[in-house]
């Protein structure tokens, strides 16, 4: 019988989750920080192509992760459809990803790794954060010109395998091919760029 | 103090780091059914903070009502509870490994003074597309990758771009 997710299916008290969450975050940060993603210019040397870390940790992690809840789900331990899975507004989110890819490069963190910078002692990350809030607030602002836009391009909960009806463990194995081949890719240009 | 200073670890291998990532990620789903977030918090304290400057404004923007309960800012939330962690997490790590120091990460060619200038556009850009895209990197990419949302991988394709045109037109900043 399906025990998990411990929270939803009322395994845990919305309080231990609350505590559990700070200490998940704690590794999350942890990680980060082991990463080397407590600094922009580590970060940074992403867009100049001098540092692929950033694309080599993130699907290092979106691969294990997602083996991870394909493996919990086949095997019954895990209820994923009881999982939150992020919506799809397609305009929305394209426009936002390629405003929130110039604000990386140009403030140099993304919002969980300048909380790790702050962490580690950066002042710029004091600065980006600010402008994080500050940012929020004219969005709250503005909602009343931005609000149909949000849901454009609504597909509702779709994921890859349900859009191309495959199994989640062929795009799974597609996903792991993107993050060997790109890995193999950025080495190459690293060393070419060094 | 000096004498017991921890000597300055390297950072781990980025398959090392990546799994110990994806691990964390893997562990919020099964704990608690839902992925990480950087942005999420922010957005909640930020309307926290105006309701403190400005009461009556704040209570009227629509957009910020989903943070409010009973008449205030509701800070009762697994990604702030998040958030924090996170903080520690990242102190912990920077103490142990050495690392931890007042400091400005910044390119050779520019001043404190406009790196901080900077940090606070790319602080707001980021602030302000997050809320549009409803998740950031940890958010959208990183757990909706996971979880293969189909607008998650979109949000991705979009960030990478986005970072790597403008880099091209801010060399200066870190070059």
């Amino acid at each position: 019988m399906n025990t998990a997710p411990l929270a939803k299916l009322g395994m845990i008290s919305a309080d231990v989750n609350l505590v559990l969450a700070g200490l998940i975050g704690f590794g999350f940060g942890f990680m980060l920080e082991r990463a080397g993603f407590g600094s922009a210019i580590r970060l940074t040397g992403q867009w100049y192509g001098k540092d692929w870390s950033v694309f080599r940790v993130m699907f290092t992690a979106i691969v294990t992760a997602m083996f991870g809840i394909i493996a919990l789900d086949s095997m019954n331990l895990m209820a994923t459809e009881q999982l939150y899975i992020n919506k799809t507004f397609l305009y929305p989110q394209i426009i936002g990803g390629l405003l929130m890819g110039g604000g990386f490069a140009i403030g140099g963190y993304c919002p969980g790794t300048s909380f790790v910078g702050l962490a580690t002692g950066k002042l710029d990350a004091i600065f980006y954060i600010s402008g994080l809030m500050f940012g929020a607030f004219l969005f709250a602002e503005g909602w009343p010109l931005l609000e149909q836009f949000s849901t454009a391009g609504a597909m509702g909960t779709i994921t890859l395998p349900e859009l191309f009806g495959w199994s989640p463990w062929l795009v799974g194995a597609v996903v792991l091919l993107i993050a060997v081949v790109g890995t193999l890719g950025a080495n190459y240009l690293e060393k070419k760029l060094a | 103090m000096e004498n017991i200073e921890i000597k300055q670890q390297p950072y781990w291998p980025n398959i090392l780091a990546g799994i110990g990532l994806g691990l964390v990620l893997l562990l919020a789903y099964y704990v608690a059914g839902r992925g990480l977030g950087g942005s999420g918090a922010l957005a909640r304290a930020s309307a926290g903070l105006a309701h403190l400057l400005a009461p009556e404004h704040t209570e009227g923007l629509t957009y910020y009502s989903r943070y409010f309960e009973n008449g205030k800012v509701d800070f009762n939330d697994w990604l702030v509870f998040q958030l924090f962690g996170v903080f520690l997490g990242g102190l912990f790590g920077a103490v142990t490994a050495g690392r931890f120091g007042k400091a400005v990460d910044k390119g050779k060619r520019i001043t404190n003074g406009q790196r901080f200038f900077f940090a606070t556009i790319g602080g707001i850009l980021m602030g302000w597309g997050a809320r549009l895209a409803k998740g950031c990197t940890s958010g959208q990419a990183l757990s909706g990758g996971a979880t293969l949302a189909v607008g998650s991988w979109a949000f991705m394709l979009a960030l990478f771009a986005g970072g790597f045109i403008t880099a091209f037109f801010v060399r200066r900043l870190w070059i």
